[in-house]
């Protein structure tokens, strides 16, 4: 019975076999098909999350899910793992057709799914973690009080880590893990309940350059072991690195099944967002002027009380992007703090705008000398999320004699005019004034900081991470943004944690290592390499980045 | 907008559930609860006296409502409204007595005093809180206590406690804003009610103008927050603290200026309690209760002004009219606070409301399943 369902799949692929060749490429063994969502449609309310979707994902396969935000890429695995339950459609695991009523279910038919926020404790270990939920029992008693054999979850935990290639201190607290390795530990707990199929949500997200590479050998060896892999994810490069096959989905809408290999970035970007995208914005030479921000051996304490920036000297002129790019936690956001006025700045530094000095002023008189910042949590300080559309951007100039009056009263009309004006000018969507941002995507949201901090007019805009999260259409469209700013003779100011986008978008590079600038280069004088190296701190960290290609 | 109707709705159900679960009760204590509630509703509406009382009930709890409401709204949770309540009672009572003034000066006057005084009682919550980093739960309950032995201190001082007694004088009449309540003592009041019986039964108790001052301020607190720059700072504090700092609004200010528009709130309540109803003030071994009753009025009413008003008058209506069941039919009167409680209980639990409607869902859609 099983047998016969299995054939009549593979007879089904072979006739509409266009969206998905089946990857024998290289090898026979692959084809057998361990996943089958036929003909998928999520409704929640009015909205359809996904209208008639298919995937196929065969044994070894390294499916790549690629959708803009808020395509349905993750509703569509949601529903392979067992959360949501489908409001049309089948579902087929190794050929039996199945119905995925929660998550227990899914984990029972080995599927498992690495969120993309971690779900560990803190002060466990490792092996503690992944046994968590199915301990190993002393003497194998089957009851609520038995005692746990530490030893043998730790020996397989050894065992798997050992198997896999994912090598991990069992004994090692997941607080003193880096979001790499806690990674690893979420993609371990996964095999050691023996799951065969692992879904992974944005996995590269929260990564470093280095921790990504990292990820794309473990996904290698799972495949090769005979695991079917499949990334949710928007990022085009990653894809290219790692996945067989790639399904689009826009929409909601089953767009088309990808072979990676024979196909380009700018074809997927293509297909993911439905016009031409351009993955590198063009743009002119620079011609950068006088300097504008003056930072002079700034040291700043983080939160511990240890010193994250220690001695920073930079210049950042008219005319220019600067992009600062570095390993997370090398200082950046403490600098972006301490010159935005949110951190305390120690005696001895300075920071100048135009020539006066701005240190440790308060963030309103730090607005008030024409800085605007694009800060690096778009939810945490750029927006207040319950507020409506038009709330949002007068967050600094809610007090100006255009938005209220002597008395302090709000003047509903002109705020929202100037709201509408920058919604249709910067198109915003929902295109309602009255929109809560909580509501908005991450796109959008973006977009209603972009638009109220350029419309300040600044002369310095410090743009810390402003496409995390983003898709391409949308990282396109903040890069623009980023370009006409400094073509309108104005500073910016980069930070960033990803390098290709500082070498696309920067004319100057800097270099932050420990809390230090280790070198600024021109962005069309260096490269990948000679950057990466430096990120790592010279030579120990040069061989994850060069490993890069 | 379809949210705030589904949050109305959640609200009724609440409503509805707990009156279904005390009745629950109550059968299981002997009651019948029909003859309960009927005896609770006709308490309410069969005399105009009775929706007088109510009325005079409902007014404190609205203000102290609004108090947390306000709080709340701006990210602070204000568990001081019974002290400051007490603190606007006592400021307005001492002054009430030591003064007197001609009665347009001085019912305005010893109000804004108990204001003040009240506000800034919970001004030094906010103090404390952007100063310091002290939890204002914890500062606005030790405040409560203080507040309460400061009353008790303040009503024996001599030459304000009423000798032989455990209670201050009464405040000046010129502070009393009791309606018309010379003139219905009088011979021709006395004549004119005799002949209107309803007005009469309605002006029995000592019906006031506090209601009328409760509506005002909840249409200020309203306006405040929704059409001033000061509402959108305090409002862009409450609901992101980071991002307001972000944006340049001074954090700590808007917290101070919170807890004082809060305690205002609830000092108001207490002045307008004194000035229309107790007249004085005295010992007491425990506080009242009105600012806590607050807190679940100000849940009840999503914290808006609007619904502060409304979740009052229930309140209040439940609190007058449960006190009836207890001499017409020796029920408990205590059920009144299981009902609040399980009604508060299940309006934060609108995650419960979720699952049951997805459940619904669910079922639909096996069924339709089922159907092909």
């Amino acid at each position: 019975m099983k047998e016969k369902e299995n054939k009549d799949q593979h007879q089904n692929q072979n006739k509409n076999s266009s969206p998905n060749p089946g990857p024998n490429q290289n090898s026979t063994q692959k084809s057998q098909v361990t996943v089958e969502m036929k003909n998928i449609t999520k409704v929640f309310g009015n909205f359809v999350a996904n209208d008639n979707i298919s995937i196929t994902v065969h044994k070894g396969e390294v499916h790549a899910l690629l959708g803009e935000n808020g395509a349905g890429k993750s509703t569509l695995m949601n529903l392979l793992y067992g959360i949501y339950q489908p409001t049309h459609g089948e579902i087929f695991i190794n050929g039996q057709r199945v119905d995925l009523d929660n998550p227990s279910v899914a984990i029972g038919l080995g599927i498992g799914m690495v969120h993309q926020h971690f779900m560990l404790v803190p002060i466990f270990t490792v092996a503690e973690n992944i046994v968590l939920g199915q301990e190993p029992l002393l003497h194998n008693l089957n009851m609520s009080l038995a005692p746990l054999d530490m030893k043998k979850a730790i020996e397989s935990v050894e065992d798997i880590s050992k198997k896999f290639g994912l090598t991990i201190n069992p004994l090692t607290k997941i607080q003193d893990l880096t979001v790499g390795q806690q990674q690893r530990v979420e993609i371990l707990k996964m095999l050691y309940r023996g799951a065969e199929i692992l879904i992974l949500d944005e996995p590269t997200a929260v990564l470093t350059p280095q921790e990504i590479t990292e990820l794309a050998k473990i996904i290698k060896n799972l495949s090769a072991q005979g695991k079917s892999i499949i990334i949710i994810t928007h990022k085009l490069k990653e894809i290219k690195e790692m996945a067989d096959y790639c399904t689009v989905i826009r929409r909601g809408k089953y767009i088309d099944t990808l072979h990676v290999p024979s196909c380009t970035e700018q074809d997927l970007a293509q297909k993911m967002v439905g016009r031409d995208v351009i993955l590198k914005v063009p743009k002119k030479d620079a011609t950068s002027g006088r300097p504008i921000l003056k930072i002079e051996n700034l040291k700043v304490k983080d939160n511990r009380g240890l010193l994250a920036v220690n001695g920073f000297n930079l210049e950042v002129c008219s005319g220019e992007i600067l992009g600062l790019i570095g390993v997370d936690g090398n200082g950046q956001s403490e600098l972006v703090e301490a010159i935005t006025g949110l951190r305390k700045v120690e005696s001895g530094g300075q920071v100048y705008i135009n020539g006066a000095p701005i240190t440790n002023k308060t963030p309103r008189e730090v607005f008030l000398h024409k800085i605007a910042t694009i800060p690096e949590d778009r939810q945490k300080h750029g927006l207040v999320l319950d507020f409506s559309i038009e709330e949002n951007m007068i967050l600094q100039t809610h007090g100006d004699p255009s938005f209220s009056s002597k008395i302090g009263m709000l003047n509903h009309k002109s705020i929202t005019d100037f709201a509408n004006k920058l919604i249709s000018k910067f198109d915003i969507r929902p295109a309602n004034h009255l929109a809560l941002a909580r509501n908005l995507s991450g796109g959008n949201q973006q977009k209603i900081i972009i638009a109220r901090e350029i419309t300040h007019n600044p002369d310095l805009l410090i743009a810390v991470q402003p496409t995390r999260g983003l898709d391409v259409g949308a990282i396109e469209y903040v890069h623009r943004s980023l370009i006409e700013q400094r073509d309108n003779g104005k500073a910016v100011f980069l930070v960033s944690l990803e390098l290709d986008e500082v070498l696309n978008v920067a004319d100057r590079i800097a270099v932050i290592y420990h809390g230090q600038i280790v070198a600024i280069f021109k962005a069309d004088q260096t490269d990948e390499n000679q950057i990466g190296v430096l990120m790592g701190g010279g030579g120990s960290g040069g061989g994850a980045s060069g490993g890069k290609r | 907008m379809s949210s705030k109707l589904k949050n109305i709705f959640f609200v009724l159900v609440s409503i509805l559930i707990g009156f279904v679960i005390a009745g629950v009760i109550l059968k299981l204590g002997g009651f019948d609860p029909f003859e309960a509630y009927k005896i609770m509703f006709l308490g309410i509406f069969s005399k105009l006296s009775y929706v007088s009382y109510t009325i005079i009930k409902s007014t404190p709890i609205i203000l102290t409502g609004l108090s947390v409401a306000f709080a709340f709204k701006t990210g602070l949770f204000n568990i001081g409204a019974e002290g400051q309540f007490i603190i606007g009672a006592t400021a307005t009572a001492y002054a009430g007595y030591f003064l007197n003034l001609p009665s347009y000066i001085q019912i305005p006057t010893i109000l804004l005093i108990g204001v003040v005084a009240a506000g800034l009682w919970g001004g030094v919550a906010g103090f404390l809180k952007s100063r310091f980093g002290i939890h204002e739960v914890i500062s606005t309950i030790m405040l409560n206590w203080i507040a309460l032995y400061l009353q008790n201190y303040i009503v024996m001082l001599p030459g304000f406690r009423k000798p032989e007694s455990e209670a201050s004088f009464d405040i000046n009449a010129s502070g009393s804003i009791t309606i018309l309540e010379n003139w219905k003592y009088s011979d021709a009041g006395v004549a004119f009610l005799d002949l209107h019986p309803l007005i009469g039964d309605f002006l029995r108790p000592p019906f006031n103008a506090g209601i009328f001052i409760a509506f005002l301020a909840a249409l200020i607190i309203y306006y405040i927050l929704n059409k001033t720059t000061m509402g959108y700072q305090l409002r862009a504090v409450g609901f992101n603290k980071h991002a307001a700092e972000y944006g340049g609004i001074n954090v700590r200010k808007n917290m101070i200026t919170a807890m004082f528009i809060s305690g205002g709130l609830a000092g108001l309540a207490g002045s307008l309690h004194v000035m229309g109803v107790s007249k004085n003030i005295a010992i007491l071994a425990a506080t009242e209760g009105y600012g806590f009753d607050g807190i679940a009025v100000a849940l009840i009413g999503g914290n808006s002004p609007l619904g502060c008003v409304l979740s009052g008058f229930l309140f209040g209506g439940l609190k007058y009219s449960g006190a009836k069941i207890q001499s017409a039919m020796e029920a408990p009167s205590e059920i009144i606070s299981i009902m609040i409680g399980i009604i508060v209980f299940f309006m934060a639990i609108p995650k419960l409301f979720k699952i049951l409607s997805e459940l619904k869902l669910k079922k639909l859609s096996k069924l339709s399943k089922l159907q092909k």
